[in-house]
C-alpha cells in the first residue's frame, strides 16, 4: 500500500515501524543514549526506537527536544524515519539538524503497527508491505 | 514557501554546510507554517544557553555550527551561572567548564554574549513594527505586546538559524491578521505588582498560544507587564496579548465577544507555599529593570538580610547601577548576573524551599528544580529574607 503525505526532511528510508497513537516528548521522554522511551506513562515505555521507522501524532514539550534528537542522531540511536500526523517545529527542527526523513500529514492509522515500511521523504511517500491477513478487508 | 535565487543557492549548499543548515531550519518552519517569503530581521536572541537546558547534545550542534558569523544583532538567554562569581555561587566545576565551553562557541559566531531574558533592556534593536526572532518565551510576549515589535517564539537552533542568515520565515506573528486578539478578559479586582504574576498563571492555563485581550481596572507599568508576559508564557504558550486602552496595538482590532471573567479570588489563590523553613529567596525573574532594583535598595535599606537573598539582572544593568547594587550586597543579599533561579543548578546546590515574587519562577521551580516554592509578592519576601526563623 502507498500513501502520500508532506515531506518535510528530505531523505530515504527502509526499515521496521514502531507506532505509536501518543505523541512524544523527546525532552524527559526518550533517552538518548539508549533510544529507550522513558515516559513512565507512554504505551512505548522501554521500547528502542533505534533504526525504527518511527509514527507518532507529533511531539510535545521544551524546545531543547531538537537537541535530543541531535543527540540521537551523534549516539547512533535515531530513528530510521519519522512519521506524523501535524508535525511540530520541535520535531521538525531535530530532523532537520539531524538529517532525519520526517514525513507528515498523513493519516497514521492508515500505517500497520507492525512490519515494514519504505519511506521517500523527497516525494512524501510511505509503502508498506501490509500482510493481507491483517488487512482482510482490503 | 519561494526562496531568492541567493536564498535558493544557499540551500544547495554554495555558502558553505553551516549556512546550508541553517537555511534548512527557516525553509523547513516556512514549509511547516505556510509562510510566503523570508523576511529581514532586526535581531535575534538566541535561548537555549544554559548547559542545564541543552546538554551535550547541545554542544555538539552549537560546534557543528562553528565557523560562520550572525549578520544581525544577537544577544543571548541566560547561562546556567554567574559567568564571574560562580564559584561563589556554589555551582560545580564541571558544569561550570561545559557552560564556559557554550559560551566560547557563541562568542565565535559575534554573538554578544550578554545573557539575559530582558534583552529589551540590554540593547538589542527592537521597535514598533519591527521583524525580529526572539526565543526566551518572556521576552517574546514583552516585545510583541508592550513594544508592538513582531516575532515568533523561537526554539534555539531556529533562533541561531535566523541569526546566521538575517531572516526568518513570514508565519504566525509576523503577520498582523494573526495578532488579533482571540478572547477578552476582564478583571474585577485592582492589581498591583506580583497580582499581575498571579494572573497571568491562571489566564496562560486558561488560553494556550491563544491572544488575550484584557479589560483592567489597574494601570499595570511596564515591569507589571513584564511579569503578567513572564506567567502567560510559562502555564500557556501566549506569545502576544493586548490591554484595552494602553498596549500600541489594542485599538487596532475588535474586542473579542468571549470572555473570562477573573474574580478576586482567583488571584489570591495563586499565591503558594509557607514562608517556614525558606532556604533562598530568589527575585529577578524575569531579570530586574533599573526600577525594580532601586525599589529592592529601598526596602533593604538598614537591613541584613539573614536568609541566602539572590538577586538577578543583566550584567550591564549591574555594571551601571554600581551604588545601588553596593548598598542592596552591604545588606548580604548577593547580585547574580548571566544567570537565573531556573536555568542555574539550584538543585545541585541543594536548595530545597525557594520563595519567588515572580509567577514564572514559581511555575518552573518544582519542576525544573526538584525543590517547593512559595510564591509572595516583593516587600514578604523581603520580609522573610530578612527574618531570622
Amino acid at each position: 500500500m502507498k500513501i502520500k503525505g508532506r515531506g518535510i526532511t528530505k531523505g530515504q528510508a527502509h526499515g521496521e515501524i514502531l507506532k505509536t497513537n501518543q505523541e512524544i516528548s523527546f525532552l524527559g521522554g526518550v533517552d538518548p543514549n539508549t533510544s529507550k522511551i522513558t515516559d513512565p506513562n507512554h504505551e512505548l515505555l522501554g521500547q528502542k526506537i533505534k533504526n525504527k521507522i518511527l509514527v507518532f501524532p507529533g511531539g510535545k514539550g521544551s524546545t531543547v527536544g531538537s537537541y535530543v534528537i541531535y543527540q540521537l542522531k551523534k549516539n547512533n540511536k535515531a530513528p530510521k524515519a519519522i512519521i506524523n500526523i501535524e508535525t511540530e517545529p520541535i520535531v521538525a527542527v531535530g530532523a532537520v539538524i539531524s538529517k532525519i526523513p520526517l514525513i507528515d500529514q498523513i493519516n497514521i492509522q492508515k500505517i500497520p503497527n507492525k512490519g515494514k515500511a519504505k519511506i521517500n521523504a523527497n516525494k512524501g511517500t510511505i509503502e508498506t508491505n501490509q500482510n493481507q491477513n491483517q488487512n482482510p478487508e482490503k | 514557501m519561494q526562496l531568492t535565487k541567493s536564498e535558493e543557492k544557499t540551500l544547495d549548499g554554495e555558502k558553505g554546510e553551516v549556512c546550508q543548515k541553517a537555511m534548512e531550519i527557516l525553509a523547513t518552519l516556512g514549509d511547516i507554517y505556510n509562510a510566503d517569503k523570508l523576511i529581514e530581521i532586526q535581531s535575534v536572541q538566541v535561548a537555549g544557553v544554559s548547559y542545564k537546558t541543552i546538554g551535550d547534545a547541545g554542544i555538539e550542534f552549537l560546534n557543528d555550527m562553528k565557523g560562520e558569523k550572525v549578520r544581525v544583532p544577537t544577544q543571548l538567554n541566560p547561562a546556567g551561572m554567574d559567568l564571574e562569581h560562580w564559584e561563589k555561587q556554589g555551582v560545580p566545576k564541571k558544569f561550570a567548564k561545559k557552560q564556559k565551553q557554550i559560551l566560547e562557541i557563541f562568542k565565535e559566531m559575534n554573538i554578544n554574549i550578554k545573557c539575559t531574558c530582558t534583552p529589551y533592556l540590554t540593547g538589542l534593536p527592537h521597535g514598533y513594527g519591527q521583524h525580529l526572532a526572539w526565543s526566551e518565551s518572556s521576552a517574546v510576549s514583552y516585545v510583541n505586546s508592550v513594544i508592538g515589535a513582531r516575532t515568533n517564539r523561537e526554539g534555539g537552533p531556529s533562533a541561531l538559524a535566523a541569526a546566521l542568515i538575517g531572516k526568518t520565515p513570514n508565519y504566525g506573528y509576523h503577520l498582523k491578521e494573526n495578532r488579533k486578539p482571540d478572547i477578552t478578559i476582564k478583571v474585577e479586582k485592582e492589581l498591583q505588582n506580583s497580582d499581575y504574576g498571579a494572573l497571568g498563571r491562571i489566564i496562560g492555563r486558561e488560553v494556550g498560544n491563544q491572544v488575550p485581550y484584557y479589560i483592567l481596572k489597574s494601570k499595570p507599568n511596564k515591569d507589571e507587564l513584564k511579569g503578567l508576559g513572564a506567567a502567560m508564557a510559562a502555564t500557556g504558550a501566549v506569545a502576544l496579548y493586548h490591554i484595552e486602552n494602553q498596549t500600541p496595538e489594542n485599538s487596532q482590532f475588535k474586542k473579542p465577544k468571549n470572555t473570562i471573567n477573573v474574580t478576586k479570588k482567583q488571584i489570591e489563590n495563586e499565591y503558594q507555599g509557607s514562608k517556614e523553613n525558606i532556604d533562598l529567596v530568589a527575585l529577578g525573574c524575569p531579570h530586574l529593570s533599573p526600577n525594580q532594583l532601586k525599589t529592592i535598595e529601598k526596602l533593604l535599606k538598614n537591613r541584613q538580610t539573614k536568609k541566602e537573598t539572590w538577586i538577578f539582572l543583566p550584567r550591564e544593568i549591574k555594571n551601571k547601577m554600581q551604588n545601588t547594587v553596593q548598598n542592596i550586597t552591604e545588606s548580604g543579599a548577593k547580585i547574580i548576573t548571566d544567570t537565573c533561579m531556573v536555568v542555574s543548578p539550584l538543585e545541585e546546590i541543594g536548595f530545597k524551599k525557594i520563595m519567588v515574587d515572580s509567577g514564572k519562577a514559581a511555575t518552573y521551580i518544582p519542576s525544573m528544580c526538584n525543590a517547593e516554592v512559595t510564591y509572595s509578592n516583593l516587600k514578604e519576601c523581603i520580609e522573610v529574607a530578612c527574618n531570622e526563623n
